[in-house]
């Protein structure tokens, strides 16, 4: 097992830990960040793997939100099939939509991939019907875990939990699955034929690369990860809300994922946590938490273009030679 | 094996490429010399799909390939190599070889094995036949330019081709690059059978190896034949040798 | 079928609309044009440019010309404020990724966003309307107030003087040339750094003047910023990215558009401006006016 494998296993194992370590606002923070955290990913594979830069990757994480709301709360579904219907309208939409904007490049990519988002947050906005409208959909129910108890009864340390320590279990372990599964698509000859579109569009056409069709299956698998974590935000917020789906949710998510670092698999995940982090310890203080973002961005980007992660990996790198050299 | 006939392309007016008919003989060794500006580039993307004639056909093996995609023509046995140096700069010289095998035979879409298992042997005979061997980690970006060159032609070969389309392979190079790339390619050539079209403007080269030279001025041939016959041309030598008399 | 004068009415109210998103897209289009950059903190200027005529009248009293006066001054300190900015900061971006300096742009709005609410709150605030200019017209059975007819009359006039300069003066042809191709610019021994930011502060002007001008049409309010830029990119896409004339032309679409969708199918007024601007992107990408992006 790589080192980094272990690494991942390891955080993943102690984050199971925190609702029985620490309190009920330790739980909520660290259940956020891990739905963050895969929506951040999901965009890394469009903006980092393939070098394709989208400004409205929040209307599938509000599709996939509402998707799951809608059947859960309106049409009584269970979770079991609620949680994968968001990644499969995500997919969907994210198949249609993306047919059009891989066809354009750049600024205009950028600018098609806000336009059908801003569409979606529109719809969402007013299909009262459906969606709630402005006020969006309050109180989506928890996924039953009734069952737990039961199993409890025979399996130590399972039973004694709140609902939403229970949703955080499930939430990690859902989690887990889906960074394992884009793990596996980063690391294939999908994800390598991938980065060479991003290097050299022209040059990967003439190996053999539809680069058009690299472009839509990366949006769609994006697309269905993003729906999958929207799904698990709409319980986690007890709420789904249009404004999942507006430009400013698309922007938080890709400074996340610049913050971390485009250039690592984990980079988004660890600029997630970062983030939110920051953001709970500043929004105690002041409520300028956009003052202090948009400072931290600006050092970011002047001093920082790598990301947190690509700084720790050439700060790494550096004292790598200077032992190397000693 | 490569037939031109009758290709024309215009840009806003101007006429890049104005009614050009040439072939290429299978396993030749074949050159498209002509000053600057006399649609060299805009021929070869003619030929390989990035551009689409305005009239004017391009058949390769017998089979029509005018209009046809890039993706889809480097599955047909067209190999193409670019006049500034075009690999993938942020992929080690080892994942930009392995990259183009992955593709070509047809891995690509597997969106689930981890990747570094697949041809790993290939990949390794075929930058050692480019002399990059020793090279292998390093990131291409960094590369010499002689040596990105050289990996532009890896790259170009992984996908077995049977004709080689070489657009200036050794502009930007030293006199003594030069000369070893070029001996590279032609050993290539042999070794493989392939069929050879490039595009120089080192006259040295060009009549060094070539079998058949094509000459363009303008966007049309005004020769064609073998080195000895262009050489002797009239036309040609007062569109190279201009004004002097 | 809705009476004349009604429907005559709206479509004005969406010519007054269009005007002001014209001052602001014109800033953002040329933005685009010569710098290559979409500008995120244009609708910020266009806010600080409303606070700022806010806080000259607070100083100074309404009255009188007082307003003229301070929205003037409101968008020639947005100008300052914009070339300082493109000076010290932005002008380090310039060899980066275009994804850095989007981003930089955005970082603008949220700092600027939090110093405009650290000044001034984030209570609505209002002006009236300059002494003059109160009071309204009836024309074909509907009321027009004689600002916005104003509003609608200074709008192609700044057009075409913009125009007028982009064509004619020395500053105006370096603009368009660099528009075009900026590397032979500075071939050419064209201090291009000093164009770069003489462009910023030009369409900092026209975004701060555009704010300045509508406090007495709308409210001065936090969230102001973010929701005019998604409409400035509208117009722009529509018209056509870097286009002059595109951008005055996608202004009044946009706004005859959003003002009979509002009458007519009030629930899909939004989604239709965003369909709109979805359609020309996938069917004519460089708007309708501009031309294809090399």
């Amino acid at each position: 097992m790589t080192s980094g494998r272990a690494w991942a296993l390891l955080i993943l194992a102690a984050a199971f830990f925190v609702p029985a370590a620490g309190s009920r606002y330790y739980t909520f923070l660290a259940n956020d960040v891990v739905i963050w955290a895969l929506f951040a990913t999901s965009l890394n594979l469009l903006v980092g793997y393939t070098g394709l830069v989208s400004f409205g990757h929040a209307a599938y994480f509000g599709i996939g939100a509402y998707t799951t709301g809608v059947l859960m709360k309106k049409l009584g579904v269970s979770f079991l099939l609620a949680f994968p219907a968001a990644g499969v309208m995500a997919g969907l939409f994210a198949l249609f939509f993306g047919f059009f904007c891989v066809r354009l490049t750049r600024i205009y990519f950028a600018m098609l991939t806000l336009a059908f988002a801003q569409i979606v947050w529109a719809i969402c906005f007013k299909w009262n019907e459906v969606t709630g409208g402005e006020q969006g959909m309050p109180e989506i129910p928890y996924p039953d875990f009734d069952w737990v108890e039961r199993v409890a009864a025979w399996v130590p340390f399972v039973g004694g939990y709140r609902t939403s320590d229970y949703f955080y279990f499930l939430t990690l372990i859902l989690v887990a699955v889906c960074f394992w599964l884009l793990g596996r698509v980063v690391g294939s000859p999908f994800g390598r034929m991938l980065t060479t579109v991003r290097e050299n569009p022209e040059r990967a056409e003439f190996i053999g690369v539809n680069v058009r069709r690299y472009e839509l299956a990366a949006f769609i698998v994006a697309g269905v990860f993003a729906g999958l974590s929207g799904g698990l935000f709409g319980i986690f917020n007890r709420g789904v809300f249009p404004d999942f789906a507006y430009w400013t949710k698309s922007s938080e998510v890709l400074i996340m994922t610049l913050l971390g670092g485009m250039g690592t698999f984990m980079g988004p995940a660890l600029g997630a946590l970062v983030l939110i982090w920051l953001n709970q310890q500043i929004v105690s203080y002041t409520q300028y938490w956009p003052l202090v973002l948009g400072t931290i961005l600006i050092v970011l980007l002047f001093v920082f273009p790598g990301g947190i992660a690509g700084a720790v990996g050439s700060a790494a790198r550096r004292l790598r030679r200077r032992r190397q050299v000693a | 094996m490569l037939d031109v006939r009758d290709l024309k392309k215009s840009f806003d007016g101007f006429q890049a490429v104005g009614g050009v008919s040439f072939s290429v003989p299978q396993g030749s060794i074949s050159a498209i010399i002509g000053p600057n500006g006399a649609g060299k580039t805009t021929l070869f993307n003619l030929i390989t799909g990035h551009l689409s004639p305005d009239t004017g056909s391009v058949t390769f093996k017998n089979r029509e390939i005018t209009g046809i995609a890039p993706h889809d023509l480097c599955r047909l046995g067209m190999g193409r190599s670019f006049q500034r140096t075009n690999i993938f700069p942020r992929l080690t010289v080892f994942q930009n070889i392995q990259a183009a095998f992955l593709c070509h035979r047809g891995r690509g879409w597997n969106l689930l094995a981890p990747v570094d298992r697949f041809y790993r042997d290939e990949t390794q005979v075929l930058l050692d036949s480019v002399g990059l061997l020793d090279k292998a980690g390093e990131v291409a970006g960094f590369l010499s330019h002689g040596n990105q060159k050289q990996l532009e032609l890896g790259i170009t070969l992984a996908l077995e081709p049977e004709i080689l389309l070489l657009d200036e392979p050794t502009a930007g190079m030293s006199a003594q690059e030069t000369r070893e790339s070029i001996h590279l390619i032609e050993r290539i050539a042999r070794e493989r059978g392939l069929t050879l079209l490039f595009t120089e403007h080192d006259m040295e080269v060009v009549f060094a190896i070539a079998h058949r030279i094509t000459v363009l001025h303008q966007g049309l041939v005004i020769a064609d034949g073998t080195p000895e016959e262009v050489r002797a041309h009239a036309e040609v030598r007062r569109v190279y040798l201009g004004e002097r008399r | 079928m809705p009476d004349l004068s009604f429907v005559f009415a709206q479509s004005l109210s969406g010519l007054t609309a269009a005007m002001f998103l014209f001052l602001i897209a014109s800033g953002l289009s040329l933005i685009f044009g010569v710098l290559r950059v979409l500008n995120f903190a244009h609708g910020t200027f266009y806010m600080l440019g409303a606070y700022g005529a806010y806080q000259f009248v607070q100083w100074t009293g309404a009255g009188g010309a007082r307003f003229w006066l301070a929205a003037l001054l409101a968008a020639l300190g947005v100008a300052v404020l914009g070339g300082i900015v493109e000076h010290f900061l932005f002008q380090r971006l310039y060899g980066k990724d275009e994804l850095y300096q989007l981003l930089f742009t955005y970082a603008l709005v949220l700092v600027l966003g939090d110093v405009a609410k650290i000044i001034w709150g984030t209570q609505q605030k209002s002006l009236s309307r300059p002494p003059g200019l109160t009071g309204a017209l009836s024309l074909f059975g509907a009321t027009i107030p004689y600002y916005n007819l104003f509003i609608i009359l200074l709008g192609p006039a700044i057009a075409l003087g913009f125009w007028f300069a982009l064509q004619r003066t020395r500053a105006g042809r370096f603009i368009r040339a660099a528009a075009l191709d900026r590397e032979t610019l500075g071939a050419l021994g064209v201090n291009v750094s000093a164009l770069y930011t003489g462009v910023f502060v030009l369409a900092s002007f026209l975004g701060g003047l555009g704010g300045a001008l509508i406090t007495p049409m709308r409210a001065i309010v936090p969230g102001m910023d973010t929701e005019v830029i998604v409409e400035a990119f509208v117009v722009v896409v529509i018209g056509g990215l870097g286009s002059f004339w595109g951008t005055f032309l996608g202004a009044l679409i946009y706004g005859q558009v959003l003002s009979f969708g509002i009458l007519f199918f009030p629930r899909f007024s939004i989604f239709s401006i965003f369909a709109l601007m979805a359609a020309v992107l996938i069917i004519r990408p460089w708007g309708l006016l501009g031309r294809p992006l090399k």
